[in-house]
């Protein structure tokens, strides 16, 4: 009885029914009809609520129908791909709102003149200034930690993956493993512990060394990966040729691998130029330019934003320049993804006959 | 160019684990002679104590000697680094250098070891490329990268790579496994042209390419999983396909195995 009733609605037992390809849309815009109805009727003010109301009737709606329409798996295929398309958006939506937040608040007080200023005199609370010192200092210190932290983690990495066995190579592993945990702020008081010894002022230099610290074990953990892709078979095929193991590392190891090794570095850059905690506790930060990181307290982007922020009490000024510094620092980031992306491209495999 | 190589009582570890065990023959300069035997007995590794490529290998180590022309390679105060030199290599799987292009992979082997003359250097590069049979296929592109080539033309290329640095000896690891039957034809063809300047020594699971390229045949065989592996015997290609002195290679031969 019931296998005619399915050979009734199936004339091919390859070809089902299937929900029509507009039917996903059609589905979340009555989802989201049926949340705002709920919301206005429930009295729900937060749109959040709203929101995951519809995700919810959109999850549980698209079962249903599609259990109606097109059986058990196909209902399961269709909320797999709607639960996929849900997470993404919960993902997307605080990332786009972020980064417009920061656009339509930054966009206000950035101009030419904002970024080859200082603050000079500029008092807090009032408009004007700008955030040339901060790049300044933010370019030096980092750039400094970079040029500590990039050739003692690449070596790291190199030794541990080329040379590394035994006890010396299980020691280290563990201590870049720890180092990984550092907290910032722990990074910035064991500087700033050397620098009370030696009875020394904040400069930014000591910032760059807390910020070599954080730098050094995402450096040594991306560049240890990068080289575990290498295939041996490249390694054995070099030194079969008669090639020493350290000409080897350097001419075909390396080159191998240099994409993926840069990208890891500009993300270890991304990561430390957002670090405020070390710069407050070792730079302190300037109002005025001070272009010589190895003397005298220097501005830095994060910190002039955390500055800005707390020490403004509430002017309207003041905040448009975090929000400015803020977007500043977030497209330096950018820059710095996208030039490590060119760069991995770039240095990439060829495979092109 | 072209050295015998002298085996005595040769036993190769990994770790506490013995691969192979008191392995002594001799391989004549300007043949070629093919190791036959089944998976795990021992002919790869066998094959890369020859170069001192076994050490490379954690935990690889190897007793007994290795004569290269009266020189022991494992002698006290030798280099592995200029053994494998004058002992070239070339892998099961066809392994050009991805970064480099066709030219700067044969060249690869002078260039990293920095003992080249630029001049020479094209000249090296074409007569290495025309000895692997490659040279008419990849003249027009020796700028293009090595990995864009054909399964074929890259072991072709592996091998002019190896040849480029004028080896001794050369020692081929299952050349053709990964290859269709037209490159391995174009292979075996090189072998045969290559002998008469190189000692040649090659693993191969397939006997009719033994049968086909070899000089002389040595046969490897284990006596359990977890045994070391042996030779069992070697002789000249002929007599060991048709009338070999030990039971266990004709087994091994007519299929009647295990």
């Amino acid at each position: 009885m019931s296998h005619a009733v399915l050979t009734d609605k199936r004339p091919s037992t390859l070809r089902g029914a299937r929900l029509p390809k507009w039917s996903p849309w059609a589905i979340a815009a009555g989802s989201i009809a049926v949340a705002v109805g709920i919301g206005l009727a429930a009295g729900l003010d937060s749109r959040v609520q709203w929101g995951l109301i519809a995700a919810i009737v959109f999850v549980l709606g698209t079962y249903v129908i599609a259990a109606r329409v097109e059986g058990g798996r196909q209902a399961k295929d269709r909320v797999a791909t709607s639960l996929v398309w849900v997470a993404f958006l919960l993902a997307v939506i605080p990332l786009v709102s972020l980064v417009w937040t920061t656009i339509s608040r930054g966009m206000k007080v950035l101009d030419p003149y904002f970024l080859t200023h200082s603050m000079g005199l500029v008092a807090d609370a009032e408009p004007g200034g700008g955030i040339y010192h901060a790049i300044l200092g933010s370019l030096e210190q980092v750039g400094l930690a970079t040029v500590i932290a990039a050739p003692i983690g690449v070596l790291t990495a190199i030794y541990l993956v080329e040379y590394g066995r035994g006890r010396l190579a299980k020691a280290v592993t563990f201590f870049v493993d720890v180092m990984t945990g550092i907290p910032s702020i722990v990074a910035g008081l064991f500087i700033l512990s050397l620098m009370l010894i030696f009875e020394m002022q904040p400069f930014g230099f000591a910032g760059s060394l807390a910020l070599a610290i954080l730098m050094m074990p995402v450096v040594v953990r991306s560049t240890e990966e990068m080289l575990k892709l290498v295939p041996n078979e490249l390694r054995e095929a070099s030194l079969a040729l008669g090639v020493p193991k350290w000409r080897t590392i350097l001419k075909v190891v390396l080159p191998t691998s240099i994409g993926g090794i840069t990208t890891g570095i500009m993300l270890a850059i991304a990561r430390i130029a957002g670090e405020t905690a070390p710069v407050l506790l070792l730079v302190w930060g300037n109002s005025l330019i001070n272009a010589n990181p190895f003397e005298g307290a220097q501005a830095s982007l994060p910190l002039y934003i955390y500055q800005q922020y707390a020490n403004s009490a509430g002017a309207g000024a003041a905040y448009d320049r975090a929000w400015a510094a803020s977007l500043t620092l977030i497209a330096f980031v950018m820059i710095l993804n996208l030039v490590a992306r060119g760069i991995a491209r770039w240095k990439a495999p060829k495979t092109g006959r | 160019m072209a050295k015998r190589i002298d085996v005595s009582g040769l036993t190769a570890y990994y770790g506490s684990h013995k691969a192979i065990e008191d392995i002594s023959m001799t391989v004549e300069p300007r043949s070629v002679t093919a190791f036959i035997g089944p998976s795990g007995c021992g002919k790869s590794t066998f094959l890369r104590t020859l170069n001192r490529m076994h050490e490379v290998t954690p935990g690889g180590r190897v007793e007994g000697k290795v004569l290269l022309d009266d020189e022991d390679l494992y002698g006290a105060g030798i280099d592995p680094v200029s053994v494998r030199r004058e002992v070239g290599m070339v892998f099961q799987r066809p392994n050009p250098f991805p970064t480099m292009s066709i030219f700067d992979n044969v060249a690869a082997g002078l260039r990293l070891n920095g003992k080249y003359k630029k001049s020479e250097l094209n000249d090296i590069v074409e007569k290495s490329l025309k000895g692997a049979n490659l040279w008419n296929e990849v003249k027009d592109r020796l700028n293009k990268p090595g990995s864009g080539l054909s399964g074929g033309q890259q072991q072709r290329l592996c091998i002019a790579r190896a040849i480029a640095v004028e080896p001794d000896v050369l020692l081929m690891d299952e050349p053709c496994s990964a290859l269709d039957p037209i490159s391995t034809l174009a292979i075996e063809d090189l072998i045969g042209e290559l002998k008469e300047r190189f000692t040649i020594v090659i693993v191969t699971h397939n006997m009719q390419q033994a049968a086909r390229v070899s000089d002389r045949t040595a046969f490897f065989n284990l006596a359990a999983v977890g045994q070391p592996g042996r030779l069992i015997e070697i002789d000249d290609t002929e007599r060991i396909f048709s009338n070999p002195s030990v039971q266990a290679t004709e087994d091994y031969i007519s299929g009647r195995f295990g």
